[in-house]
């Protein structure tokens, strides 16, 4: 069972949350491993919350992370993340976008957005990684691509090679979307992790 | 049977869905019927991809069964797929169809739903192959999927019955490694006539139900020693009986337990579990909902531990499933942070239901509710909704109303154009039979939205892409004896007003139909964002209770302690409710700045 390793991809409907962890899992089948993901449908780009398993190893038996055994967790928002932290591990990481997308409760006024939500999930997280995958994703040139700048980032923490990452973005990806996305995923890889909680959040 | 002999190709990470999909192109099924329902729609959208394959929407499952039960009777391998409240309007067919049996094979596959991810309830339809006396077969993982249709379909033809492969969210929309094969061309033998087999007439049918008893005493010998089931682990200490989804869980929490894994989940062979029971110490039986597998091991006469420990509601998980047999709760798990606000899914900027809804909340009607996007309009908000049961059951629900008030207090129902054709017409030909006066809105969006924005009849689109006739709901309506027939744009919330008023206060039946098409289908890149003007807005808060997520408040500026409206230029879609609700006039075009 240790030998699997469990990345939980959170954030909200609409971000791209479902192809991120297609592209993440074909990269990992393609790398050698047993792969299993999980994730729900039909709420998916309705705006809310959604989340995605992807567990990898010699022998993958159930689809969902048991509680408590993320090992990597991957959001795509900031709430997203907060919710999500209790199901890390005490020594996982947490790899956090700093877009910020309020709930319709905060816009109406009715519940307010949490503004020190980074540094209380580096409270309970051993590493925090924050990437502002927005800015990356308009500097690739479509700001729709924040999904794949995380992929990006998330890549450094794997043994997947560059080049099976190239083919399956290749092979998921038309000819009209690649090139943006080949962009946006090597800024992310690159590195612009950044650890300031100074930063004001970024508003979609 | 249950692992082909010919799987070659190099393993991909499907779906269970699409294991579906390609175990039943490879059995050579030549047609395919569904109504689309979360979790079970992509089943469909893959077969509609192979060649070969006459893959269709039906307007319900109930048609969608039938139209599958005539190309088995004309030798051909059929299949169906339905959520699990799908069954429900399926099950006329589907119960005397285990009586007359088949002739090319046909496989009915419901996807079940614990934890209501996308239903308005976790029925188990494990318990249709016991009320229809059919075998039933449950998946695993998306490489049994595929290789338990191909295995269903043998079953079907070799025990003259119709067989249900049943699935979970966890199962069709999980991926894993699937193998698959090649297809095998099967020519259909055509029709032979045998009237005694298909005419259920009471005299045939009583010489049906006798061969009906007799298949599943034969099923369950047959139980004892496929390897549709298997026993793993050395026996001893802990042994658990489990099926589905729930074996991975097994799996994962308690790798030292012996595991009956039951692939053919009915009938069981008494044999073969109570051999495994006497093999081990303690016995477990481990199922999500009801204690379906329970009650029959506890009828051979065996002690086990299940339903006292198992939780009967929602969904499972590891955490739970090792918390049941350990008895304990194993891991305490760490606490997330508190007070975060939630975030459900609502209806996306611009949604024409919106304008509805909006206007409903004014006329201060009862709102009968039904399935679709619209639902959504039951959060706040709106709180536009006031029933929502099952596909279609507004319509009548309103007349049963009406009827009970004597007319008193003004009823509408909404329903929405997919859901209408699936079982709303019915209903409203009950209101014009029956002498109500009802008003009928029809949210004429132009597509199947929830579940992922498929065609209908009302489209006239097919799922393989043919463009047909498309329905006419303004025809049908007067076609039935609706006079009062009108159409309204929801964009435009006075005229969506005018409308309502007048057909609510007609003493008759009258249908509205609210028609725009929805945003995600229709995605202009022409529509002008808006912005509000903030020397103009008096933060009375008016637009917000459209709940549009594209607007939200800011806070309070310079002397004023109040909080103005903005407009997210990103999500706005342009159009312009807000503005038509703001009294200020302060919500203007963005352009230009």
């Amino acid at each position: 069972m240790s030998s699997i390793t469990n990345i939980r991809i959170v954030g909200v409907g609409g971000q791209g949350i479902l192809l991120a962890s297609s592209l993440l899992s074909e990269a990992l089948l393609h790398s050698g491993h047993d792969v299993k993901t999980t994730e729900i449908h039909g709420m998916a780009q309705r705006g809310g919350s959604v989340f995605t398993d992807v567990r990898f190893g010699q022998r993958v038996y159930s689809p969902l992370i048991p509680e408590g055994s993320v090992d990597i967790l991957v959001a795509l928002e900031v709430l997203e993340a907060g919710r999500h932290v209790g199901s890390l591990r005490e020594d996982g990481t947490a790899l956090v976008s700093k877009q910020t997308i309020p709930p319709l409760a905060v816009a109406l006024g009715a519940a307010e957005y949490p503004d020190d939500l980074i540094d209380r999930i580096g409270a309970v997280v051993r590493t925090v990684e924050v990437i502002d995958a927005l800015d990356l994703a308009r500097k690739a040139g479509n700001v729709r691509t924040a999904n794949t700048v995380v992929l990006g980032a998330l890549s450094r923490h794997l043994e997947a090679s560059p080049e099976v990452w190239g083919e399956v973005l290749r092979a998921r990806l038309g000819a009209r979307l690649l090139e943006v996305n080949l962009r946006a995923f090597e800024l992310g890889r690159a590195g612009n992790a950044e650890r300031d909680s100074q930063a004001e959040p970024v508003t979609s | 049977m249950a692992k082909s002999a010919s799987a070659r190709t190099a393993p991909r990470l499907l779906s269970g869905n699409e294991g579906i999909a390609r175990g039943a192109f490879e059995a050579g099924v030549r047609v395919a019927c569904a109504y689309p329902g979360t979790p079970s729609t992509e089943i469909l959208e893959t077969l509609a991809t192979f060649p070969g394959v006459h893959a269709q929407w039906s307007v319900n499952e109930k048609v969608a069964l039938e139209v599958a039960i005539g190309a088995s009777l004309a030798g051909a391998r059929a299949l169906v797929a339905m959520k699990h409240v799908g069954l429900n309007v399926a099950s006329d067919p589907f119960i005397t169809f285990s009586y007359t049996g088949v002739k090319g094979g046909l496989v009915v596959v419901t996807a079940d739903d614990p934890g209501m991810h996308s239903s308005q309830n976790e029925q188990d339809n494990r318990h249709y192959a016991r009320l229809g006396k059919v075998p039933m077969l449950e998946p695993s993982d998306s490489q049994e999927a595929r290789d338990f249709v191909l295995a269903a379909f043998e079953l079907s033809e070799q025990y003259d019955t119709p067989v249900l492969v049943r699935i979970t969210t966890r199962i069709a929309h999980s991926r894993s490694r699937v193998e698959a094969g090649e297809r095998r061309e099967r020519e259909p033998a055509g029709f032979e006539s045998n009237r005694e087999k298909y005419v259920m007439i009471p005299a045939h049918a009583r010489k049906r139900h006798p061969i009906v008893e007799d298949r599943m005493t034969r099923l369950a010998e047959f139980a004892e020693s496929t390897d549709l089931n298997r026993v793993e682990g050395n026996g001893g200490g802990l042994g658990v009986i489990t099926s589905g989804v729930s074996y991975q869980y097994v799996k994962e929490v308690c790798p030292e337990a012996s595991i009956l894994k039951l692939g053919l989940t009915y009938p069981l062979s008494a044999r073969l579990v109570t051999e495994f029971a006497s093999d081990v110490d303690q016995l477990f039986v481990v199922e999500e909902l009801d204690p379906f597998l329970e009650e029959q091991v506890r009828a051979m006469g065996l002690r086990l531990i299940g339903k006292e420990r198992v939780p009967r509601t929602g969904e499972l998980n590891p955490h739970l499933v090792r918390s049941a047999v350990r008895g304990v709760a194993a891991v305490e798990a760490r606490p997330g942070l508190s007070d975060l606000p939630p975030r459900p899914p609502v209806m996306c900027p611009g949604c024409p239901h919106r304008g509805v809804f909006h206007v409903l909340n004014q006329l201060k009607c009862v709102v009968f509710g039904d399935i679709g996007c619209y639902t959504l309009g039951v959060l706040p908000p709106l709180a536009a909704l006031d029933t929502c049961i099952c596909m279609g059951a507004g319509v009548g629900n309103a007349l049963g109303m009406e009827k009970a008030l004597d007319g008193d207090r003004p009823v509408v129902a909404v329903i929405g154009d997919s859901t209408f054709i699936h079982s709303g017409i019915t209903g409203l030909i009950d209101i014009v039979y029956n002498d109500g006066h009802s008003t009928i809105i029809i949210l004429d969006n132009a597509t199947t939205a929830m579940t992922g924005h498929q065609d209908h009849p009302g489209t006239g689109r097919t799922l393989q892409g043919r463009e047909g006739p498309a329905l006419r709901f303004e025809e049908l309506a007067r076609a039935v004896g609706v006079r009062h027939v009108s159409v309204v744009d929801p964009y435009d919330l006075a005229g969506t007003r005018r409308a309502l008023e007048q057909a609510i206060d007609v003493d008759e039946p009258a249908v509205v139909i609210s028609r725009h098409p929805c945003v995600l289908v229709e995605r202009r890149t022409d529509s002008q964002p808006l912005c509000v003007d903030e020397e103009r807005c008096e933060a009375c808060g008016l637009c917000l209770r459209l709940g549009c997520p594209a607007l939200a408040t800011v806070p309070p500026r310079g002397a004023s302690r109040k909080r103005k409206a903005r407009i997210d230029p990103v999500l706005c879609r342009g159009c312009r409710m807000c503005a038509q609700v703001c009294k200020q006039e302060a919500i203007v075009r963005a352009g230009g700045e």
